[in-house]
């Protein structure tokens, strides 16, 4: 094999709406040259979920569980470019909203009071991952190299921050390449 | 690829991470399947943080349930919303909500064949995991693959040029739409429509080929008895905007007909279990777990008596020519996601050939006036509602979602009841076993961002638990 090895790359998202996943998307047949050039290893969209240690690791959504928290420190450990992509990640945006409420009231709301629940029950947090008291942004809890804000960033925004570390640069914002959108 | 020791078989080894989804597989003394459990693993409170907010907010925060289908959510919020203020919104503004309805349609259902369940069939549930997907897709069938992109990109285009942007748009508004749409944009998705039509016919192609290459296992693949739901037009055709509900038994039987929606109180319960952050709908008058009942595609196809575009109604016709109807191998799923590109198709060339499409009449005026307000669509994977209570001045004082996955929750554990007793091995698990329990899930296209009002994936961890309780295996996808 002559070709340069391919920059592995892997993704994940917390908690958030996979929004910014389907952005990345939203590059279309920019996919296949990009897949050229690197190596999609764990991601959504791949059956692939453990991650290897990689060149660029990107984490979409805020850190709302223990088992958000695990993948995250995780993804640091083993990736020597951490990207917080989107809003969720960098400010905790729309999960966060439940910050202002106590957890046991979100659960019971949901679990209990709701108006079509005819048989409730709370969740077994043996079984099922354990809710932190507060949505927090990824930077509270791991180094964060570089931020592509937006909700979601667009694709070509996304583009150019790929492009740009692809080629061994750190993504420079300017009113051009950023709408903040 | 496989490290065996004596408790655990790890594929891929992993440390038990991003496991938003899972299943156990409970064994009967015996060692054969006698349970299955699909447990959805996170939960995110919006029907408790939007307490307060004042109601015209809702369509943009509650979009960010889902960034796969959000248009489902700034939809139905809508319409909630247009239900507090009272008003019927102007004719221009319901045919542009559905326009870029059609385009979600298109792009979503095109999303859930080419990139998540193609490689499956393309590439074969036991072929390598590194490669089973839409990148290994690309590779080994590159025209493949770009159709699927190019669809799925037509679709997101409709979106945008209706609405501005292709996700979280801040189009639909309560009383109408805040954009009227440019000749312009009208004569560029337009343009789109002839190759966004000639993928869906190879789309379709390429499966009805796969069905004759792999009967009896498609007709048989989670095949189970089940009701069905979905909304109807008035004459009973297939319907995703508006239109009330029509629930259909297993035979085909018209249970309940031509239910407002906002009464769905009265039709449908939920019940909580302890293993999971994803409730269980029923039928009220038939009780839990009996009263399961599946939404979707495959249903809304079951249900429907016909489908107001020809090619998709030719399509249809087949579908009832060929076996049993309805059809209840969950594997139909797919077939029917891609009779309703054709429709979604048809139906945005209708829209916009229609004389009111371009008109800027597109908002009603009003205040808060009604003290509930409920919103009910067909988003692609189901019928979709967002229940709101606000006080006098419009401030959100509670709320109610269920989501299409939700619906589905009873069926989609079935299904992996029944792929779980057809193909699992207990003391000799297999990675493609486990790959075809997940394909079972897969058909329902569950979006567990929606459904928990969270955020989940694939079920990637199977426990294996013996009669005493005790995990006998734990198989991760790697």
């Amino acid at each position: 094999m002559s070709d340069k090895p391919k920059i592995k790359v892997a993704t994940a998202w917390l908690g958030g709406c996979s929004g910014c996943h389907m952005s990345i998307l939203d590059i279309d047949e920019r996919i296949i040259d990009l897949a050229k050039l690197v190596e999609f290893t764990a991601s959504p969209i791949t059956d692939l979920k453990e991650i290897p240690e990689v060149d660029v690791g990107i984490i979409e959504g805020a850190v709302c569980n223990d088992e958000n928290e695990h993948v995250l420190r995780t993804m640091r450990s083993r990736c020597k470019v951490l990207i917080a992509l989107g809003d969720c990640a960098l400010t905790g945006n729309i999960p966060a909203l439940r910050n202002s409420f106590k957890l046991e009231e979100v659960v019971t709301r949901g679990f209990v009071e709701i108006e079509s629940t005819q048989i409730a029950g709370v969740p077994d947090t043996t079984v099922v991952p354990r809710l932190l008291k507060r949505v927090r942004p990824i930077q509270e809890f791991v180094k964060v190299d570089a931020h592509i804000p937006g909700c979601p960033p667009d694709a070509d925004t996304i583009w150019y921050a790929l492009t740009e570390l692809l080629a061994g640069r750190m993504p420079q914002w300017n009113e051009t390449n950023l709408k903040y959108d | 690829m496989t490290d065996v020791n004596t408790q655990t078989i790890t594929i891929n080894p992993v440390t038990r991470i991003e496991g938003h989804a899972k299943i156990t597989i409970h064994l009967d003394d015996a060692g054969n399947v006698a349970d299955t459990r699909f447990h959805v693993v996170e939960f995110r409170g919006f029907e408790k943080f939007c307490e307060g907010r004042y109601f015209a907010e809702m369509p943009q925060i509650t979009a960010r349930i889902c960034g796969i289908c959000p248009v489902s959510h700034l939809l139905a919020s809508a319409k909630a919303c247009d239900a507090v203020l009272g008003v019927e919104i102007p004719r221009p503004a319901k045919l542009l909500r559905e326009l870029m309805h059609m385009g979600q349609l298109t792009q979503s259902h095109a999303l859930s064949f080419f990139h998540l369940s193609a490689p499956d069939l393309l590439l074969g549930y036991d072929s390598n995991p590194a490669l089973r997907n839409v990148v290994g897709l690309i590779q080994q069938h590159p025209d493949i693959a770009r159709k699927g992109i190019r669809l799925r990109k037509l679709g997101q285009e409709v979106i945008k040029l209706t609405a501005g942007r292709k996700i979280h748009a801040d189009f639909p508004v309560p009383g109408g739409v805040n954009k009227a749409l440019t000749n312009t944009e009208r004569d560029e998705m337009r343009a789109g429509l002839t190759e966004a039509m000639q993928h869906a016919r190879f789309a379709l192609d390429l499966l009805r080929r796969y069905q004759q290459d792999h009967q009896p296992e498609v007709e048989d693949f989670a095949a189970f008895d089940s009701n069905f739901m979905g909304l109807v037009q008035a004459d009973g055709a297939l319907e995703h905007y508006d239109g009330r509900l029509r629930f259909c038994d297993n035979e085909g039987r018209v249970l309940e007909d031509q239910i407002d929606p906002a009464n769905y109180l009265a039709v449908i319960g939920e019940a909580a279990e302890p293993w999971s952050y994803l409730k269980f709908p029923f039928i009220k008058r038939l009780g839990y777990p009996d009263g399961m009942y599946r939404v979707g595609p495959l249903a809304r196809l079951n249900v429907a008596d016909r489908i107001a575009s020809p090619q998709a109604d030719r399509e249809l016709q087949e579908w009832r020519s060929q076996g049993r109807s309805p059809r209840r191998s969950s594997f139909y799923y797919h077939w029917a996601r891609l009779i309703e590109i054709v429709y979604a198709l048809e139906r945005i060339e209708q829209l916009l050939d229609d004389p009111d499409i371009c008109s800027t009449d597109i908002l009603a005026d009003g205040k808060p006036t009604n003290q509930q307000g409920i919103g009910v669509i067909e988003a692609p994977r189901g019928t979709l509602i967002h229940h709101y209570w606000v006080d006098a001045n419009g401030r959100v004082e509670k709320v109610n979602l269920i989501v299409a996955t939700g619906h589905n929750n009873l069926a989609m554990n079935r299904a992996v009841q029944a792929v779980a007793r057809k193909y699992v091995k207990a003391r000799q698990l297999q990675e493609g076993m486990l790959n075809r329990v997940e394909a079972a899930i897969r058909c329902y296209d569950p979006c567990l961002s929606c459904s928990t009002h969270a955020i989940g994936q694939m079920p990637i961890v199977v426990e294996v638990v013996g009669a005493d309780g005790i995990v006998q295996q734990t198989l991760t996808r790697g």
